[in-house]
């Protein structure tokens, strides 16, 4: 292995962004800044160039605590034969698109 | 105002407008030069997009003055040779190092703050309204080069190094940003432009707020350039100018 020191890396951070009023905080991504408030401004010019946001959030990423693969049987399996607690017997009304 | 002076006056906000468009397109070149270059990737999209909407001001800039002149943009823009742009001085220097650069932004985006709200409220209904949609994206710049001062002043050795030899490289360039020519006193009288001059304390205060939170020297310049406004450049001028115009030079009228 190299002994050569690696550059700091500055934190990395995950990006949520609100299309529009109404709707929620959808991830798009994830970027490198020294700090949230610059993790702000670059997600403003990394992700949203084009108009796509009225809202954005960040939050670094070592603060997100995330299900592991492994705990995949425990955590979903129980919820496949409970067909009662799903809403798949319903019909949405045509006038709901954001649902 | 009566009819002989009419014409003159018309005149005046034509140049007034292609030396606004002439900082910000020259300033927006020199920015691009980042594209691909920049300390990371964030910050390369971050240069590119405070450069497009300095391209983005100056065609609007020159598009207004090309009304009256009856030329379009990109003559403006491609055609005219070193004499006949009239920037300051301050926006045509090598973009130099990362913390150059990002120094010359706040020394510039603190300026700009200040006069593009001034210019909303000029008698020239559509210099005002550019000068609205201007505020808007100075506002994001501003945001961004005030803080990166204390990234760099308060960060290594090396930064503030570098930093400080920008302060030293650059101070001398900073009169032109509030020099108030013929042409410019002529439109103050009418209320079309802000006077210059009525920025520079507020300006200076908050650059000594800053340089004093962040530990950075303020450098004493015996000397001042000036001269961008009359078309007299520095000698990094004409390489810029080569560059920015070679495809229209090469392929007069090429078009997308």
């Amino acid at each position: 292995m190299s002994e050569t020191p690696q550059p700091a890396l500055t934190p990395l951070f995950e990006v949520f962004v609100r299309s529009r009023r109404g709707l929620d905080h959808i991830h798009v991504g994830s970027l490198h800044a020294h700090d949230p408030e610059q993790a702000l401004a670059y997600a403003r010019d990394t992700y949203l160039r084009r108009g796509e946001g009225a809202s954005i959030w960040v939050v670094e990423s070592q603060h997100i605590t995330a299900s592991q693969e492994s705990d995949a049987a425990s955590f979903y399996d129980p919820m496949d034969d409970k067909p009662y607690r799903h809403a798949t017997y319903y019909t949405v009304p045509e006038d709901i698109d954001t649902l | 105002m009566d009819a002989t002076t009419q014409p003159d006056t018309e005149d005046d906000i034509a140049q007034y407008a292609i030396r606004l468009g002439d900082d910000a397109l020259i300033h927006g070149q020199r920015l691009c030069e980042w594209s691909s270059q920049a300390p990371t990737l964030e910050e390369d999209l971050a240069l590119s997009n405070v450069a497009l909407d300095l391209l983005g001001r100056a065609r609007l800039l020159y598009t207004y003055a090309g009304e009256h002149l009856n030329c379009s943009e990109d003559a403006l823009a491609f055609s005219r040779d070193e004499p006949h742009f009239q920037n300051v001085l301050m926006v045509e220097l090598p973009r130099g190092d990362f913390a150059f650069t990002m120094l010359r932004q706040l020394f510039i985006d603190l300026f700009e703050i200040r006069f593009f709200n001034a210019l909303t409220y000029s008698q020239d209904k559509q210099l005002a309204a550019i000068a609205a949609k201007t505020l808007k994206e100075v506002e994001y710049h501003v945001r961004r080069s005030r803080e990166w001062l204390p990234r760099l002043a308060l960060g290594t050795p090396e930064s503030k190094r570098r930093l400080q030899a920008a302060a030293d490289e650059l101070w001398g360039y900073i009169n032109e940003l509030f020099e108030v020519d013929a042409l410019e006193r002529r439109l103050i009288e009418q209320s079309i432009a802000p006077d210059r001059q009525n920025f520079y304390d507020d300006w200076l205060a908050e650059i000594q707020h800053l340089a004093i939170q962040c530990q950075l020297e303020l450098p004493d310049s015996p000397w001042q350039v000036a001269g961008g406004r009359a078309g007299r450049h520095t000698e990094h001028f004409g390489h810029l100018l080569s560059e920015l115009q070679f495809l229209q030079r090469a392929h007069p009228g090429a078009q997308w």
